[in-house]
């Protein structure tokens, strides 16, 4: 047999050799891999169990020895949150040398956990030394995966000079281990009169058929949850599983009246007319109807309302600390609590600064007087017992479990 | 030696693909089904445990926005067929030298990002917006007439991001049939609507068909337009997806939900193109 009678060498390889189809090569970078990945791809938790709010007796020194000043800090805010003009910040580095990198980028609770989550447990910077949390679900997960770190009281003279007695013995944080508050707010329900043509009292009142399709309500779980419970006479602080299941089938009762849960957005709806009377916080109101020039009410509802606070807190991956904690006392100053509260209009953390402002505000004249006037005697900036009295504080859970048994009995309401 | 190098060269070959589709297609895949399947919270960590139960509880939990997602989907692609296929047409067979110009048209809002142009929508079609606000005054709609919220909107939304995706395949369609195909079913008595429902329409079928792929699987996911211009009313399963991922951080139930939508829209597509037996189509449009 001669050489020339046989096919060309190429084509027997190819028609005796396995060939490598598609199908193949995905079997190659598969399935291989497949049995070893699927175990190992776990997400990681960080909490130790039993770790709790209790905190070891030397964490402080442990995670302050060997900070020092850096000469910046990188500050996450919610919106609407300080004067645009930012004068405290500037009064700060003009006293200490510390420039601020002032940022409103939390939204929602929720959300910025989620975001920050990964960096934190992966003992990354998230790119902030100081983050301002609600005493939400999302601070006990904080606290509990040991994302925020201890504070150091000898740093925080103002603080333990000026700080409401209130404040230092809240229920999330008790002796202000891991934080202390930026403000306080509560939550009520904010009309539009010229739309719902009669003042808005009670509850019931966002259950009204006649306001069908332009009622809002807040999309974040606890708060809505709250309204839920409230409604019922319910104390949310002290509410049980069961007390929930209740909540939820009165708030699932009041669905096909809700225009939409919302999250920050709700101002702006209120603002273009697509609800008339919505869930809303206290200061927001204020601050609309001060820069738009409308004339919107805000009301704690005869059955009562709650009281949350907005906590400064340092994020354990911090770069600048010591830094951040400065900031964090210089804001219970006296005159720069004054400030803030002058603009933000929301609770104010230190009793004191209400004689300032008082003292301000007479230094003015006309209009500016009697504006300054009314934010300084303003009840939801300084609430007195009787507000107090109609205020109660967020669902608080005995365990992780409790927690995802409320999610679930609340979520199906926000997501249709 | 040699032999051996041969032997190898097709492994070789496959190679930087196949490691793309590892690096960005398996490994992402395979850790989404591990997720799938662990079962704890975020705080004190998820472990693997085959928990099976994460498909059972989110398919009973969210089975209503995930068929009303390919509802919307599906109303949305008839929709942009009956809108696309006209302007298609239009362009190919009447657009002259002005083609380039009204392709670069329909591409022009692509210039600004979606989020944005949806947002813009919610400005417009807003209760005291400058469309219900006059209709309002004099009468025409209730005080408390709304678009926002309605799955009406959501769906026009769907539309509106979605309409080149449309065109443009049945587009590339219809410019690719020769005239004189076209002049041929004329000459043999074919009316124009017969030459259109006989010639045309088959050849133009594998761009509706491209389109269809093109839009509805992206359609049937969108969480934007419902989240600008819905309400909790017209919750779409991406919707769910993103809130479990980016609110609650219950990564399982979100990749649980993930591979379920997938696992539907894939069943979904390959019944479509089966029932319209796109290679039959593709055929014909070879002939």
């Amino acid at each position: 047999m001669s050489a020339s009678n046989l096919p060309d060498s190429a084509v027997l390889r190819g028609l005796t050799q396995r060939r490598l189809g598609r199908r193949d090569a995905l079997r190659i970078s598969g399935l291989s891999a497949l049995g070893a990945a699927l175990a190992a791809c776990g997400v990681q938790g960080k909490a130790k169990p039993g770790a709790g709010a209790s905190v070891a007796p030397d964490a402080v020194a442990k995670y302050w020895t060997g900070k020092a000043k850096v000469g910046h800090v990188d500050f996450a805010n919610w919106p609407l949150y300080m004067d645009p003009k930012k004068p405290e910040l500037k009064t700060f580095t003009k006293e200490t040398g510390i420039t601020v990198n002032y940022q409103e980028v939390i939204q929602e609770m929720g959300p910025w956990f989620a975001k920050v989550q990964p960096q934190l447990a992966a003992g990354q910077s998230i790119g902030f030394d100081l983050m301002v949390i609600t005493n939400s679900i999302q601070f006990a997960q904080f606290r509990d995966s040991g994302f925020l770190a201890p504070l150091d009281h000898s740093k925080l003279t103002n603080f333990k000079e000026n700080a409401a007695a209130n404040y230092t013995k809240e229920a999330y944080d008790p002796g202000n281990v891991y934080s202390v508050p930026w403000a306080s707010g509560m939550t009520g329900i904010a009309y539009d009169e010229n739309k719902t043509k009669r003042p808005i009292t009670k509850l019931a009142d966002l259950w009204d058929p006649a306001f069908k399709g332009k009622i809002g309500m807040f999309s974040d779980t606890q708060e809505l949850a709250n309204f839920g419970l409230l409604k019922l006479g319910l104390n949310p602080d002290k509410s049980t599983s069961d007390d929930w299941d209740k909540a939820a089938k009165e708030l699932k009762a009041q669905k096909p009246l809700v225009r939409k849960y919302y999250d920050q957005s709700y101002i702006d709806a209120l603002g273009n007319g697509e609800v008339w009377i919505t869930q809303a916080w206290s200061g927001d109101v204020f601050q609309k109807n001060l820069s738009d020039g409308t004339n919107f009410k805000f009301v704690i509802p005869e059955e009562g309302g709650t009281l949350w606070t907005d906590n400064m807190t340092i994020p354990i991956t911090a770069k600048a600390p010591v830094d951040a904690i400065t900031l964090i006392d210089f804001f219970y100053r006296k005159d720069i609590a004054a400030s803030l509260a002058n603009f933000i209009n929301y609770v104010c953390p230190v009793p004191s600064a209400q004689a300032v402002m008082v003292a301000d505000a007479n230094k003015l004249t006309g209009k500016d007087k009697t504006a300054a006037l009314e934010v300084a005697n303003s009840k939801l900036v300084f609430p007195d017992d009787d507000v107090y009295s109609k205020l109660h504080y967020y669902v608080s859970f005995a365990n992780v479990e409790d927690q995802q048994t409320f999610q679930k009995t609340f979520e199906p309401i926000t997501l249709g | 030696m040699n032999r051996v190098k041969r032997q190898l060269a097709p492994y070789f070959l496959v190679l930087p693909g196949g490691l793309w589709l590892l690096l960005f297609f398996a490994i992402p895949m395979i850790a989404m089904l591990s997720l799938s399947l662990q079962q704890g919270d975020v705080v004190y960590g998820y472990r693997f445990t085959f928990h099976w139960q994460n498909y059972t509880d989110a398919i009973t939990g969210y089975h209503d926005q995930l068929i009303r997602s390919l509802i919307y989907a599906g109303i949305g692609t008839m929709l942009l067929i009956a809108l696309a296929f006209p302007v298609a047409y239009w362009i190919a067979f009447y657009g002259g030298r002005r083609k380039p110009t009204y392709l670069f048209l329909l591409l022009l809002p692509f210039f600004v990002s979606f989020v944005l142009r949806t947002i813009s929508w919610r400005q417009i079609l807003t209760d005291d917006g400058p469309v219900l606000h006059p209709l309002k005054q004099i009468g025409v709609l209730p005080d408390s007439y709304h678009l926002l919220g309605t799955p009406m909107a959501v769906i026009g939304g769907l539309v509106y991001n979605f309409l080149p995706f449309m065109v443009l395949p049945i587009y590339v369609a219809l410019e690719r049939i020769d005239p004189r195909v076209v002049e041929a079913s004329r000459d043999l008595y074919a009316s124009p609507a017969l030459s259109f429902r006989k010639v045309i329409l088959p050849l133009a079928l594998p761009g509706v068909f491209a389109g269809v792929l093109m839009s509805f699987v992206p359609m049937a996911s969108d969480y934007v337009n419902s989240e600008v211009l819905g309400s909790q009313s017209t919750t779409m399963i991406g919707q769910v997806i993103q809130h479990k991922y980016l609110q609650t951080s219950d990564y399982p139930t979100a990749a649980a939900l993930s591979f379920i939508l997938m696992a539907v829209l894939l069943v979904g597509i390959f019944a479509y193109a089966r029932a319209l037996g796109t290679e039959d189509v593709m055929k014909v449009a070879a002939r």
